[in-house]
């Protein structure tokens, strides 16, 4: 029990419910269910891309393919596609349901994202309050959010390109579905890289995705554009 | 100290005298399961060890559940696009579990169509029977599961048509094909009575070259290219799961587009 959560109960007696914390646990449970699910997505995916290469000459290693042949490349990935997609529903539904997407995610101003893009650059990376995610970690959480979304799109119209033509055509073909497939991969991958690594320079964000993270104030809850 | 798994009694020593025969064939019954244990441990190591038995047979137990899905998905009247002849990949891509140099000929003159299961008229047909039926001609694109894909103008006779004309069971859940290449193959009925779906005899307006089946294939719309067996042999309509050449290392059944 930290400190903060005895200050708001002492501060609203009225409530019996604690405070909510930064990650309900709905949250991190799609989070980590999303984990699993897009390492096996994108592993298998270079399994069957190396079937019939996009990018001439350029294949993916035995170690980084999920399945030791296409076949169950394939079958790992038409098992995954569930767990991707209805995990992905629900969270979208939760999302914008708790309106955690308004809170969080909005609203990005261009000014603060030019502003953060140089206090990165210059290493003044603000992480005291992990609560709160600056204009640059907003945008690319909206980002990897469409690229996910994308991919099922895409991805339905190469599983199914006669049963769903009309959408194969309004993505230029079936042959541009998969370029667009692979791309929307490369985005989530390149979103990984950076995720994963700043996860470990600030601990913290990591232990809070498993056990919810500090318990959020008022304020904090309904303010979400506020910055320190 | 006295032990605490040992009993305060201890049994009477005469049960085993009364019971060693059956100890023994059972010692020996376990030293056969251990062999086979072995056996099996000895042939694995040839494997790898990324796809254990008990994932394999979840990821098939999912993949047929996705079978049922695509049927669900199948729409019967929904047709594929299709394209102008001008478009036409001349020739086809070939492509089969061996190189095009190992392609075995066919004899047209000397080829017959068996039919089998749930059919009235099994009388077998010859090459001149089937040019004579309504040809159909269709420009569709070919998809390959690998993803690679062409566009390819087919003429032969509908599979449905056919399939009515020997009084097949319409309700049964598959229709087989042999070939000569060993490539057995199954469709579902339902893609089989889809209208572009072929006993293809021709290829952008010329026979069927032999690479490419001659003098019959099944050539549809509405699958991947692997449920497209060339050089048709037999054809059996069933209510019995039949498989196929590459379903049976793992791919998924239905595969459809």
């Amino acid at each position: 029990m930290d400190q903060q959560e005895d200050r708001i109960a002492v501060a609203s007696p009225g409530r019996v419910r604690a405070a909510r914390r930064l990650h309900p646990v709905p949250i991190r449970i799609m989070h980590w269910i999303n984990a699993a699910a897009m390492l096996i997505m994108i592993t298998s995916g270079w399994g069957i891309y190396d079937d019939d290469v996009i990018i001439r000459g350029f294949h993916f290693g035995q170690f980084w393919r999920l399945g030791d042949w296409a076949a169950w490349s394939l079958n790992w990935h038409f098992a995954g596609m569930w767990f991707l997609a209805i995990n992905g529903l629900v969270y979208l539904i939760y999302g914008f349901a708790s309106g955690r997407f308004r809170e969080k995610l909005l609203p990005i101003r261009p000014a603060e994202v030019v502003q953060t893009v140089v206090d990165t650059l210059q290493f003044k990376i603000a992480h005291e309050d992990i609560t709160v995610y600056n204009a640059v970690q907003k945008l690319l959480y909206i980002v990897v959010i469409s690229a996910g979304i994308a991919q099922v799109v895409t991805g339905l119209a190469i599983w199914k390109p006669v049963q769903f033509s009309g959408l194969v055509a309004l993505l230029g073909g079936f042959q541009m579905a998969r370029v667009l497939h692979f791309a929307g991969m490369a985005v989530i991958v390149g979103f990984v890289i950076v995720h994963v690594a700043l996860a470990l320079l600030v601990p913290r964000t990591l232990w809070a995705m498993v056990a919810g993270g500090p318990r959020l104030t008022p304020r904090a809850a309904t303010e979400g554009s506020r910055r320190p | 100290m006295k032990s605490l798994f040992r009993p305060n009694e201890i049994a009477d020593a005469s049960i085993l005298d009364d019971h060693r025969p059956l100890l023994r064939s059972l010692e020996r019954r376990g030293l056969f399961r251990g062999g086979l244990s072995l056996g099996a441990l000895a042939m694995l190591t040839g494997c790898d060890v990324k796809r254990p038995a008990s994932i394999e047979a979840a990821l098939l137990g999912i993949s047929r559940f996705n079978d049922d899905v695509q049927a669900l998905l199948f729409d019967p009247n929904k047709l594929a696009p299709t394209y102008p002849a001008s478009m036409i990949l001349r020739p086809p891509k070939f492509n089969a579990y061996y190189d095009v140099v190992d392609v075995k000929p066919v004899n047209g003159a000397t080829w017959r169509l068996e039919l089998s299961g749930r059919i009235a008229d099994k009388q077998p047909w010859t090459l001149q029977d089937l040019q004579a039926m309504p040809q159909t001609s269709i420009v569709i694109k070919h998809i390959c599961v690998e993803g690679w894909s062409y566009i390819g103008g087919w003429t032969g006779v509908r599979l449905r048509t056919f399939l009515e004309r020997v009084g097949a069971d319409l309700r049964a859940k598959y229709v087989a094909f042999k070939t000569t290449d060993n490539y057995p193959s199954s469709i579902d009925m339902a893609s089989a009575l889809h209208p572009q779906t072929l006993l293809a005899l021709q290829y952008g307006g010329e026979t069927l070259a032999d690479p490419f089946g001659y003098p019959v294939r099944l050539r549809t719309a509405v699958k991947l290219g692997y449920k497209n067996p060339k050089w048709v042999t037999a054809i059996e309509v069933t209510n019995t799961y039949p498989g196929g050449y590459w379903e049976s290392r793992g791919f998924p059944w239905f595969a459809g587009l």
